[in-house]
């Protein structure tokens, strides 16, 4: 009895442990080859002059999860593929940001400021994982916004977002700002500030301040340390290049898909939202592609971290269309010194 | 005699004197691995949770928000009504089996869940697999330990089960530096010791109740079991400590933001506080035999009291850091175990995981309110103030709780003798 007791544990183990272990073994000279293969995707060799979009390239093969570059007038052209791996990176015409998911026991985020030729600027380590980057037109101001996750023994679950210089220090993390919400006291849980857009009067930025249930634009100030609810129910702003309208995500006003964010934009002269045509549930910070567009990645599904970029008209009329495939995390740069 | 809060004050020699030589249950060592195993499980998974909700599935901050609330708050909701279950039926082996099955099966539903609704339930069906495994269980080891040892004996299972929880995430860590993306091999890892932890469960831990049939003379179990005296008074005193338990988080962000050692290495506070929790479960256990359960129930709420001090005293740096994660690795060691066996000696026999299960859930419960109301405090005053004021609390709830606890005493002699087989 206790012999065969202790075989059927034997059994167990070695099913277990055998089963774990050989899929491992199989899934590790999955990742090699694959890792070896050539892109799925055509790649060019040098880029070509002009205005390029700045992307992380999600395609398998040789250069996934690095930053790749394709022409900004012909997206569906043969990207360049730089060695700079990114989960997100936001780009300038002399500045990078790139954040980069640190895996560890508990898990960090690595910020990189880089210059046009993609040499460290400077590091730093933040606590959480990537969620969005943002530089300001100038270069001088980078915006990083992670994700606190609770450990199972720590808890509770939040964003912290700082602002710093791209040349020195940084400014804080922005829920210890002053924060204005007329008519309204934000519960602690709801001190989240996430998703910033700098304009380009070099103090003046936009970002979300909130929970899910209830969230606000609010428009911020580096030198005043301020952010002032403008507008409710807006997340992750991206502002237009000429400064008038503000493209961001909006709770889906259908009851039964509470979850859904659709994409709108906001002018903010006439206060007025335009819901864009955009079915799916977007999780990402638009990216303006210029006054009349806008850049997103949506999610492909499978493989679990393969996404595409699409573009869309900000005026809401028109359809989505694909812009490029196998990408993520779009970012469009007009001068590039190269 | 010995099942009870008599040991206050006043038999320690007595009982030194005829107490057998320490010997581990086989049963207790099973649970122990069973419960390392399935913290190996669940914790690899839970290490990369975060990681595969935001990075790989694509889901927003606000969903991982909600994914998050489900995982710290369902268990506590189910503990009691197994508690119940398996006093009832007196299957206590079979409900907690049940528990970690139901955890194995949620590990093979998260190989297929791909979105947002379908993460959440198999997060939850874990949780509550996790909700009625626990009491049970603990009945179980209060049942196999030699009441002499209990302190001990439930010092043993929670190392082991610490140790699991400090192992899980080490291995996700391994898998995924070794396999970028490799989020399904953890899972499937994860899957691969939850299995053999429920087979150790079921193959080498035996049914205890149905080995002494309960005569038929013996009243069935219900509330009035757990609704006695001494046991009213252990759950007053645990859920008024507990109210005054602040979250390791919160004392996390508090050194994070007085200590630039603590900021640096803030991830990794929590392995701190389990190597300290793992290394004195079972001294703290021992000393609970020896010196009184209910006394190393109250003084480890006094290391919480010195944790939180530590943590907001001006001697800032790498000391005051390693200082409070110690301490709070002895609350833990001197209270989880502990409240468990406490629990389970005030208890009669035939309602031991119900009168656990009480206890665990009001513990949960009270830290729950704590939380939110720490958080507002917080925001209120500043975190060391906020601190501070929890600190004074503990200062006038300690006394109060050693005075009920001993008056506790003579009423729980009463009730254990009685359920003594």
């Amino acid at each position: 009895m206790k012999y065969r007791t202790r075989a059927f544990v034997l059994i167990a183990v070695v099913i277990a442990l055998g089963g774990a272990g050989g899929y491992g073994a199989w899934a590790y000279a999955r990742y090699l080859t694959q890792s070896r293969a050539p892109s799925e995707v055509s790649v060019a060799p040098s880029a070509a002059a002009g205005p390029v979009i700045f992307f992380r390239n999600t395609a398998s093969g040789q250069g996934q999860g690095m930053v790749a570059a394709v022409p900004a007038h012909d997206p569906k052209a043969p990207r360049t593929l730089t060695s700079q791996a990114c989960d997100r990176v936001d780009a300038t015409a002399g500045r990078r940001i790139c954040l980069r998911t640190r895996i560890g026991l508990d898990s960090t985020t690595e910020e990189l400021i880089l210059d046009a030729d993609w040499h460290i600027v400077r590091t730093r380590t933040l606590a959480g994982l990537p969620s969005r980057a943002r530089l300001s037109a100038d270069g001088r101001f980078a915006a990083s916004t992670v994700f606190v996750s609770g450990h199972a023994y720590s808890g509770s679950f939040s964003t912290a977002t700082e602002i710093s210089a791209t040349d020195g220090e940084s400014f804080g993390n922005l829920e210890n700002y002053s924060i204005t919400i007329p008519g309204t006291s934000l519960t602690p849980q709801e001190r989240n500030v996430w998703g910033v857009t700098f304009a380009k009067d070099g103090d003046t930025f936009y970002a979300t301040v909130g929970s899910s249930d209830r969230n606000w634009l609010v428009r911020g100030s580096v030198g005043q340390r301020t952010l002032t609810a403008i507008h409710a129910g807006v997340e992750c702003p991206s502002l237009s290049p000429d400064g008038t309208r503000i493209a961001f995500k909006i709770k889906s006003s259908d009851p039964n898909q509470q979850q859904v964010r659709l994409l709108a934009v906001l002018d903010l002269k006439t206060d007025q939202v335009t819901t864009l045509g955009e079915n799916r549930n977007v999780d990402d910070q638009a990216e303006w592609l210029d006054d009349a567009s806008v850049l997103y990645g949506l999610a492909r599904g499978a493989p679990i971290g393969d996404s595409d970029i699409w573009v869309l008209p900000a005026d809401g009329a028109g359809k989505p269309s694909l812009f490029i495939e196998h990408a993520w995390s779009p970012s469009v740069v007009s001068g590039v010194r190269s | 005699m010995y099942l009870s809060l008599s040991d206050w004050r006043g038999r320690k020699s007595e009982t030194r004197a005829t107490a057998p030589p320490f010997k581990l249950a086989p049963v207790i060592l099973a649970l122990g691995v069973t419960s390392l195993l399935t913290d190996i499980s669940s914790e690899s998974v839970a290490a990369v949770l975060p990681l595969y909700i935001t990075a790989s599935l694509g889901l927003s901050t606000i969903a991982y928000g909600f994914v998050d609330g489900i995982y710290q708050g369902i268990s506590s909701s189910v503990r009691i009504a197994a508690g119940w279950t398996a006093d009832r039926t007196g299957s206590q082996k079979w409900i907690a089996f049940a528990g970690y099955g139901l955890s194995a099966l949620a590990r093979m539903a998260l190989l297929v869940a791909d979105g947002f609704g379908s993460l959440a339930a198999v997060i939850a069906v874990d949780r509550v697999g996790k909700g009625i495994r626990t009491a049970p269980r603990d009945a179980l080891i209060r049942f196999a330990a030699q009441p002499e040892h209990i302190g001990r004996s439930f010092g043993v299972h929670r190392m082991l089960d610490t140790v699991g929880a400090a192992l899980g995430p080490v291995l996700a860590f391994v898998i995924l530096l070794v396999i970028p993306n490799g989020y399904r091999v953890v899972f499937i890892a994860s899957l691969a010791f939850a299995v053999i932890g429920v087979a150790v469960l079921g193959l080498f831990v035996p049914n205890e109740r149905r080995r002494h049939p309960a005569t038929a003379r013996e009243p069935r179990p219900g509330w009035r079991d757990v609704n006695t005296p001494a046991m009213r008074r252990l759950l007053l005193v645990a859920g008024a400590l507990g109210l005054l338990t602040v979250g390791d988080g919160f004392l996390y962000l508090v050194l994070q933001s007085r200590t630039s050692f603590a900021a640096e290495w803030f991830p990794l506070l929590y392995v701190g506080t389990n190597v300290a929790y793992l290394l004195l479960a079972i001294p703290m256990g021992r000393l609970a035999d020896r010196w009184g359960r209910t006394r190393v129930f109250i003084a480890g709420h006094g290391a919480l009291l010195a944790a939180y001090v530590s943590a907001v005293l001006p001697w800032a740096g790498l000391p005051a850091t390693l200082a409070t994660l110690a301490l709070l690795g002895a609350f833990y060691a001197a209270t989880d175990g502990v409240l468990a066996a406490l629990a389970g000696l005030l208890s009669p026999q035939r309602a031991a995981a119900s009168g656990i299960a009480a206890a665990q859930t009001v513990v949960a419960v009270a830290r729950l309110i704590s939380s939110t109301g720490f958080g507002l405090l917080w925001y209120a005053v500043g975190g060391a103030p906020a601190l501070w004021i929890m600190a004074a609390g503990l200062v006038l709830v300690l006394p109060l709780a050693v005075l009920l606890l001993r008056a506790a005493q003579g009423a729980g002699v009463q009730t254990a003798a009685q359920s003594v087989p």
